[in-house]
């Protein structure tokens, strides 16, 4: 048992149980920090693959924005800090055949990729200077980079729109 | 395996030992008041602009790091990024999103 | 010795894996000690910063500050913290027991975590990782969770608001940051922080932008949230903000917290624009490399105590519209003209100091001229509303 790969389990173990601790969990908040977890499992599991940026903008992203986001949004729904709410409602079975039917289609889908370790797979050491040469190149992905400007500055209009108009109403 | 002392050094917060001479009893709040806490939406405003320039800055720091070598209108392509998303600062300027609760 | 920092570490290596220890085994079990040590010793240069930061703001304020405890009061933090240790860590009823002990972990681990990539000289960095500075950020915000977790578990209404107002204002904070720091990653062409600390061996980068690094230091004491930016933890306002459930040693670490924190900001500015551990000599010397970066980090931290004991205190709705009515505009304006300006100058053949110099200044003018317009508006605008009441005293008066 190499040591990368006692890691692997390790962080995939981690970020597993945490997911599942995100949908079981009674407190909405305390899903929140187990979310937060299973990101930063993630975020482990990217620097395995040798590819420290990515894990760097998952903590970036992900653990820093996007989780303070929801127990934020958590926060404003819920006014009564300690809530139970029951996890189970009445279309448990059918999204638990949804959950296996989606499970064995990824399964199979990764089924048919050829066998091979992950550094064989990936090339060691992304380099940042190519990435950045990437963006902006003229046969690379100039046009999915302006693209997710407006599709960000969308997302804020309508986030904007959405929040500021009931305000104006009462 | 540089990522050690980076996920290392995040565990080695000082812990210093507490000597709790009394056991825990109660501790209230300074007055028993309210019972409910009215969060401003205004939070999370102030959240998702975070939000959206985080996003757009893991889009400009390779970008950045390639500066050297990129051709002119290249680097007109990345300032054209920014200046959309500082459109979108201007509109939530005017609109009064910016404003502290 | 030219480099004892490397030979030291060899010299263990080659002792354990004489003992016979497997190589992989050593490289790791060596990379846990470094990180305890530094760690161990950021935390303990605590002691130091806090009582480097009483005596300064005491002379500002025309007092002595500490002076008995120990040669120059200088054991007075340790007093302080042995006081704190004794105290009880009062979990309140109802209280999230895990997560309130967690809180002030988390925030601690966040801000120390950031030493793993300062590069302290030529060849002694913690991990020297090609996204240092992105991982600077990231770790950074990592304390606003711990602050959101402190919040959350102290069953108490108070506490909750105040964590999310700080952590309102430090999300708000890190966004001129970003900016800021994209034009030293420019003009270094990496985000690692040693080759951001080598690109400056010819001309510091607070030379080449010194609007970016004004709006990074800035921005960075308002996110730590020290004055004039500590409206919502400061000792005589709002009855303490997140932290009021917290006693004993948990309060101590966030105390103590904000001040690596504050320490941490001096140390990056040094290594982001004042060139870190270059100086005459760095080179062939580690150890005065070493000293040249501590030395300018204590210049730096110099420079927010100053900056704390001089300012008054800035109202909440005030530091709100400071950054995003003024910083970040200004760190927007100041990226674009010196992404376009640095590209037309290199390509155009002219000296690229000289050229940034001046756009910097021509930004300030530009800013200065629209802040007095503004203020002149402003200042129209009230003469307007006086003047209807100067002429109705004057004809009561008669």
């Amino acid at each position: 048992m190499t040591g990368p790969q006692i890691i692997f389990l390790a962080a995939a173990a981690v970020t597993l149980i945490a997911a599942i601790m995100v949908v079981t969990v009674p407190r909405l908040v305390h899903a929140g920090l187990w979310l937060i977890l299973a990101l930063a499992g993630i975020a482990v599991l990217f620097i395995l693959l040798d590819n420290g940026f990515l894990a760097v903008v998952q903590v970036a992203i992900y653990i820093d924005a996007i989780a303070i986001l929801i127990i934020i949004a958590v926060m404003l729904t819920r006014a009564v800090m300690s809530d139970t709410d029951p996890q189970i409602n009445r279309m448990w079975l059918a999204s638990a055949l949804a959950c296996l039917f989606i499970m064995a289609g990824l399964l199979g889908i990764v089924a048919q990729a050829p066998a091979a370790s992950p550094s064989e797979l990936v090339e060691a050491e992304v380099s940042m200077d190519a990435l950045g040469r990437a963006l902006v190149d003229v046969d690379g992905f100039i046009l999915p980079f302006e693209i997710a400007s407006v599709l960000l500055v969308a997302a804020l209009v309508g986030a904007i729109l959405v929040a500021m108009t009931p305000a104006r109403g009462d | 395996m540089a990522a050690l002392p980076i996920a290392l050094n995040s565990i080695v917060s000082p812990r210093k030992p507490n000597k709790t001479k009394l056991d825990t009893y109660e501790c209230g709040i300074e007055t028993v008041g309210d019972a409910w806490v009215q969060l401003k939406g205004q939070y999370y405003i102030f959240g998702l602009i975070f939000l959206i320039f985080d996003i757009e800055a893991v889009f400009l720091f390779p970008w950045a790091v390639a500066y050297d070598r990129l051709q002119f209108y290249m680097v007109l392509e990345g300032v054209l990024f920014i200046l959309i998303l500082a459109g979108g600062l201007a509109y939530a300027w005017r609109k009064g999103a910016l404003e502290w609760v | 010795m030219s480099d004892p920092f490397t030979t030291i570490g060899q010299f263990i290596k080659d002792l354990l894996i004489g003992i016979g220890i497997d190589a992989v085994v050593t490289d790791v079990a060596l990379n846990i000690v470094g990180a305890v040590v530094l760690g161990g010793l950021v935390g303990a240069a605590a002691i130091l910063l806090i009582w480097a930061e009483r005596k300064l703001v005491a002379r500002i304020q025309d007092r002595l500050g500490p002076n008995r405890v120990g040669p120059f009061g200088l054991l007075q933090t340790i007093a302080d913290a042995l006081k704190l240790i004794t105290k009880e860590v009062l979990i309140p009823r109802g209280a999230d027991r895990y997560v309130f002990i967690m809180a002030p972990l988390v925030v601690v681990a966040g801000v120390i975590g950031m030493w793993a990539v300062m590069p302290l000289a030529p060849g002694l960095i913690g991990s020297d990782i090609n996204v240092g500075l992105l991982y600077v950020i990231a770790i950074g915000a990592i304390g606003t969770l711990g602050i959101i977790m402190a919040g959350l578990s102290s069953n108490n209404k108070y506490a909750l608001l105040g964590a999310f107002r700080t952590v309102a204002q430090m999300l708000s904070y890190t966004v001129p940051i970003i900016l800021a720091l994209l034009i030293p990653v420019m003009l270094a062409g990496s985000m690692g922080m040693s080759t951001i600390v080598e690109a400056q061996r010819s001309v510091w980068f607070i030379f080449l932008a010194p609007l970016a690094a004004i709006i990074f230091f800035i921005s960075s004491i308002a996110e730590v949230g020290r004055a004039p930016f500590d409206l919502l933890e400061a000792e005589s306002e709002i009855v303490a903000g997140f932290h009021i459930e917290y006693s004993g040693m948990a309060f101590g670490m966030f105390f103590v917290g904000e001040f690596i924190h504050a320490f941490t900001i001096g140390a990056l500015f040094a290594v982001i624009f004042l060139g870190g551990w270059q100086g005459p000599g760095a080179e062939s010397f580690p150890l005065l490399g070493l000293f040249y970066f501590v030395a300018k980090s204590f210049l730096m931290y110099f420079v927010v105590i100053w900056i704390r004991g001089t300012f008054p205190r800035i109202r909440i709705d005030q530091m709100n519209s400071f950054n995003w009515k003024f910083i970040t505009p200004l760190a927007l304006t100041v990226f674009v003209v010196t992404a376009i300006l640095d590209k037309l100058s290199v390509e155009a053949g002219f000296n690229r100091t000289a050229v940034l110099l001046a756009a910097n200044a021509i930004i300030v003018l530009g800013t200065l001229f629209l802040l007095r317009t503004h203020a002149r508006s402003l200042r129209r605008r009230l003469e307007v509303t006086d003047r209807p009441q100067i002429q109705r005293s004057e004809a009561a008066g008669d």
